[in-house]
């Protein structure tokens, strides 16, 4: 009978200290040198540009010039 | 398309602060955070100069170095951006940071410390362009809708210039041109007549030694 109580006892004690080894790491991973964020829209993917890479281009490049007075009326 | 810069002429700038003012209203800043601002050299001495400071969206960005959840990220566009849900606030990019582009909110109680707020070129960040999420974190995208950023835009004197650091250096070096060709005896090529003086002023021959007639 106390043979049972100390095996029982025992049993317990490997139980509850082995219990953390089953948890799971609560520290983020992070892959030094990598974006880790959420991925990002190029400018021109959505509306008014809708994809066109060059319209938007255009676009850039007219505001660019505009701020150049010497060639401006 | 080349890399997104800033550059700001210092014989131009006159510390309106009109770009700091139009980023602020843009992109509805809160009290505390100057995602831009305007520095003087020698302020008030005569021959004073002023620059406008943002983030310069460096090509080697320390602030992505030292960051230590990666939430840095460069676009095609050479527009340094950061993910404000990964950011943890910690405030390394303020201390790499060699032009105090960083800032951080401070409404909390304790002097609690925000997440990081930076000028974003007028890009936006990691959210679907121009969404409300968008606006509500990193401001409104300018980039999305085929314009170049509001403080550059809308710069009276065309101080600040902002875009396609090719097209940036062709309008810059027309200009530094032009100036040295202003420049005559007793004028200096450089400065506020050479960069505000009408041309044909400044071409004007200088009055004959006999001197004119009144």
């Amino acid at each position: 009978m106390i043979k049972q109580i100390v095996l029982a006892a025992g049993i317990a004690a490997v139980a509850i200290g082995v219990a953390a080894c089953g948890e799971r790491p609560q520290v983020v991973e992070y892959k030094q040198g990598k974006y880790q964020g959420k991925p990002d829209q190029t400018p021109y993917e959505a509306a008014p540009f809708a994809g066109n890479k060059t319209e938007w281009e255009r676009a850039i490049k007219t505001r660019n010039q505009s701020q150049n007075e010497y060639k401006r009326t | 398309m080349a890399r997104m810069k800033f550059l700001c002429d210092a014989e131009r700038c006159i510390e309106c602060n009109g770009c700091v003012t139009a980023c602020k209203q843009e992109h509805d800043i809160p009290w505390g955070v100057n995602r831009r601002r305007v520095v003087t050299v020698n302020d008030g001495v005569p021959g004073e100069r002023s620059i406008s400071v943002a983030c310069m969206h460096c090509s080697d960005a320390p602030c992505m170095a030292v960051c230590p959840v990666d939430c840095f990220y460069r676009t095609e566009e050479g527009v340094v951006l950061h993910d404000k849900d990964l950011c943890i606030g910690c405030g390394y990019c303020f201390y790499a940071c060699p032009f105090g582009a960083p800032q951080f909110p401070q409404a909390g109680a304790f002097g609690v410390r925000g997440k990081m707020d930076k000028c974003t070129f007028c890009a936006g960040g990691p959210e679907a362009n121009n969404s409300e999420a968008e606006f509500k974190k990193y401001g409104r995208n300018r980039l999305a809708e085929g314009k170049l950023p509001a403080c550059a835009e809308m710069c009276s004197t065309k101080a600040l210039l902002g875009g396609d650091g090719d097209v940036l250096s062709d309008i810059y070096r027309e200009r530094v041109t032009n100036r040295a060709a202003r420049g005559t005896a007793g004028t200096p090529p450089f400065g506020w007549d050479a960069a505000y003086g009408r041309p044909d002023a400044q071409k004007a021959p200088a009055a004959p030694a006999g001197g004119a007639k009144s």
